[in-house]
């Protein structure tokens, strides 16, 4: 298994408020790996970290590395706006833009030049709504606003529209918090199916969906990692008795 | 119970208290559109006088045929008319009878004469023309009514005798209440009857959309600068903090730094729309900005966060998400923003927008006048004639001023997304 991203004592502060405590922590390539832990312990900061998410926020301050693919994300030869076409992101609200679903998912790759002409385009909006699973309910009504669609198709919107620029990484900062079973049902089933070609960092606060769909699950507690392992063993057997109060639901 | 009893009756009193305000504001409404609506009509008609003017047309013909405007201008158009007009009143042959009876038709209808001849086809083979000319604004005054005749004579514009003339004209049905077509194709002007809005309505118009060309662009920029790429410190605080001052300058502060920077300092044209727009446009910005910045504020960050996501730089999230959605109302800040230039005085009058401008200005430098100054100056004459002028004008500002906001009501419904 090869190694995507490698994080190397990684601080994070807000002003002068430490949110990150020293994380090293490797994510492997074309796999599902889930952050785990209580409320505020610094998972969506790590998240977006990750592509660059936090350089808008003006007091966030990173320090150590942060390696993609062995070149540090934050060295001066990296464009965030690059990055950020590489390591895409979905994020707990469901954003459309208020355009039509068509617009929505052709935006990215017209903004990056992805497709030569008209045909190409539909190809890719085609290919990305096929993968997010939401080409046959969306097929016919591709010229509708985005935002009249429901919670869960517009989450796939998202998805589909993350995917359209043909990322190697996707982030989802926990994707399903705002969806009913049966959409979260799906959206794990589409994980599952992408996760060959893609490698996705998910944030949840779903044991189950954790253990359900990723590989690997790192458990954060107060801006440190406490456990990082697979899954199995962490959901099992944990070494570490936080990490074991925090899974059978003692403190959270 | 008696709790409920009592919230319903506050809520019932509030009712009445709400409705009461709004009928008072509207009274007060209807009462000024209707005072001014009720002074202003009648200067939609004017008197004139029909009058058949012994002209040889082929002394004015050039050697191919057509009419030299040389020899038109050189010719004594006023002793004509006089003339023509003196033959109506054939006993009237004393100097002074004669000047009076001169009094009432209008002073420029020689002028108006030798306008109509340029500008219609009277062959040259003609000898003889009937025409529609302007009487005098008195004369227009007493044909609406206006004119009390009880006081006494010596205190009166028009003496017994031109009242007798002027209805002998009515009994001959030659002098009547025409529309007046000279006060929507005219500029201003020392008689009322030769006065028109045009000149002013083109003025405006320069001018606000030299306002417009300069503000709205330099407002969005900044706006999208301070919400988007500036640090927060102090510098930031400080521009922020003159912006709102800049706001509650008083209007008058904006004409003498246009003085002092676009007349002295650059040499830029007195009276000019091109400086009476740049002047408007410093007053507005800080209005424009301030509703851009909230306008933009009010985007949702997610939308933000979801283009950034993508990999659009900020300027492709600025321009192909933000902006849009904040359209609607960067759109209304700069209506209430024009709207208020489009009625401002004071700033005008030190740039020297206050000229008397017989032209209808025809380019950004032309020396021009505004529709405020305009009404301001005409209310401010002694001719009766002006004020019902004057009151037409408000109309026509207030009708400029609904068409404007008719423009901006719609434009928003054309950006408005819905969620
Ligand atoms: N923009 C910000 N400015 C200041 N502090 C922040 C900001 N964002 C997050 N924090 C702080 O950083 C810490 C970690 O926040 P973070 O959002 O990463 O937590 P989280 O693990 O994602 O929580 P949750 O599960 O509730 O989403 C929290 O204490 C939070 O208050
Ligand atoms: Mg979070």
């Amino acid at each position: 298994m090869s190694i995507k991203f490698k994080a190397e004592k990684v601080d994070v502060f807000y002003n002068e408020k430490q949110a990150i405590n020293n994380i090293s922590l490797n994510i492997e390539k074309n796999m599902i790996t889930a952050l785990i832990g209580p409320s505020g312990c610094g998972k969506s900061t790590f998240l977006r970290c990750l592509n660059r998410m936090n350089d808008v926020i003006d007091s966030c301050k990173i320090t150590g590395n942060i390696l993609l693919d062995n070149e540090d994300i934050y060295g001066p030869n990296i464009d965030p706006v690059d990055l950020r076409a590489r390591v895409g992101m979905v994020f707990q609200k469901p954003n459309p833009f208020p355009k039509t679903i068509f617009e929505n998912i052709a935006y990215g790759p017209r903004i990056h030049g992805l497709a030569s002409n008209n045909k190409e385009l539909r190809e890719i909006v085609f290919n990305s709504l096929e993968k997010a699973g939401l080409i046959d309910e969306v097929k016919d009504r591709l010229d509708d606003q985005a935002t009249g669609l429901s919670g869960g198709q517009q989450q796939r919107v998202c998805i589909a529209r993350a995917i359209a620029v043909s990322p190697e990484v996707i982030l989802m900062d926990e994707p399903c918090s705002a969806l009913d079973p049966i959409a979260t049902a799906k959206i794990e089933e589409l994980m599952n199916e992408i996760s060959q070609s893609y490698t996705i960092v998910i944030v949840t606060h779903s044991m189950q969906q954790a253990a359900r769909v990723s590989k690997k699950t790192a458990f954060f507690h107060l801006g440190e990692l406490i456990e990082y392992g697979d899954t199995d063993k962490i959901f099992t057997k944990p070494k570490n008795q936080k990490t074991l109060d925090y899974i059978t639901g003692r403190f959270g | 119970m008696s709790n409920l009893k009592k919230r319903k009756r506050v809520e019932a009193r509030l009712k009445i208290y709400g409705v009461a305000s709004i009928t008072v504001a509207l009274l007060m409404l209807a009462t000024l559109l209707i005072s001014i609506s009720l002074n202003g009509y009648s200067a939609f008609r004017q008197a004139y006088f029909k009058i058949s003017i012994p002209v040889d047309m082929s002394q004015f013909a050039t050697e191919n045929g057509s009419l030299s405007s040389k020899k038109l201008n050189l010719y004594d158009w006023d002793g004509l008319v006089n003339q023509s007009f003196n033959s109506i009143f054939p006993d009237i042959t004393k100097r002074n009878d004669k000047r009076k009876l001169f009094q009432i038709i209008s002073s420029n209808s020689g002028y108006d004469l030798k306008q109509i001849v340029k500008n219609s086809e009277y062959s040259i083979g003609q000898k003889n023309m009937v025409v529609w000319l302007p009487l005098s604004d008195d004369a227009d005054q007493y044909l609406k009514g206006r004119f009390n005749i009880k006081v006494p004579e010596e205190d009166r514009r028009l003496n017994d005798k031109q009242i007798i003339w002027i209805d002998t004209l009515v009994a001959k049905d030659i002098a009547k209440l025409k529309f007046n077509k000279t006060f929507f194709t005219a500029a201003d002007s020392r008689e009322p009857e030769s006065a028109g809005i045009l000149g002013a309505v083109v003025g405006s118009s320069l001018t606000l959309f030299v306002t417009i060309l300069f503000a709205l662009p330099l407002a969005v920029m900044a706006s999208i600068y301070l919400e988007y790429f500036a640090r927060p410190g102090r510098i930031t605080d400080f521009i922020e903090v003159n912006i709102n001052n800049l706001a509650a300058v008083p209007s008058i502060v904006f004409g003498l730094l246009g003085l002092s920077v676009f007349l002295s300092t650059f040499g830029l044209p007195r009276s000019a729309p091109l400086v009476g727009g740049l002047v408007l446009g410093l007053m507005t910005l800080p209005t424009i900005i301030i509703a851009s910045r909230t306008s933009i504020r009010s985007i949702p960050p997610s939308i933000r966060e979801a283009a950034l996501g993508l990999g659009a730089s900020q300027l492709q999230t600025a321009l192909h998400h933000v902006l849009p959605l904040a359209t609607p109302g960067i759109l209304t800040g700069t209506i209430i923003g024009m709207a208020r230039a489009l009625g401002e005085t004071a700033p005008l009058l030190m740039i020297g927008m206050v000229a008397f401008i017989m032209e209808v200005p025809n380019s950004f430098t032309s020396a021009s006048t505004v529709m405020p100054v305009q009404i301001f100056m005409w209310s401010d004459s002694a001719e009766r004639a002006f004020y019902e002028r004057s009151s037409l004008a408000i109309l026509f500002l207030v009708g400029f001023l609904i068409f404007m906001n008719l423009i901006a009501v719609i434009l928003r419904k054309k950006f408005e997304k819905k969620w």
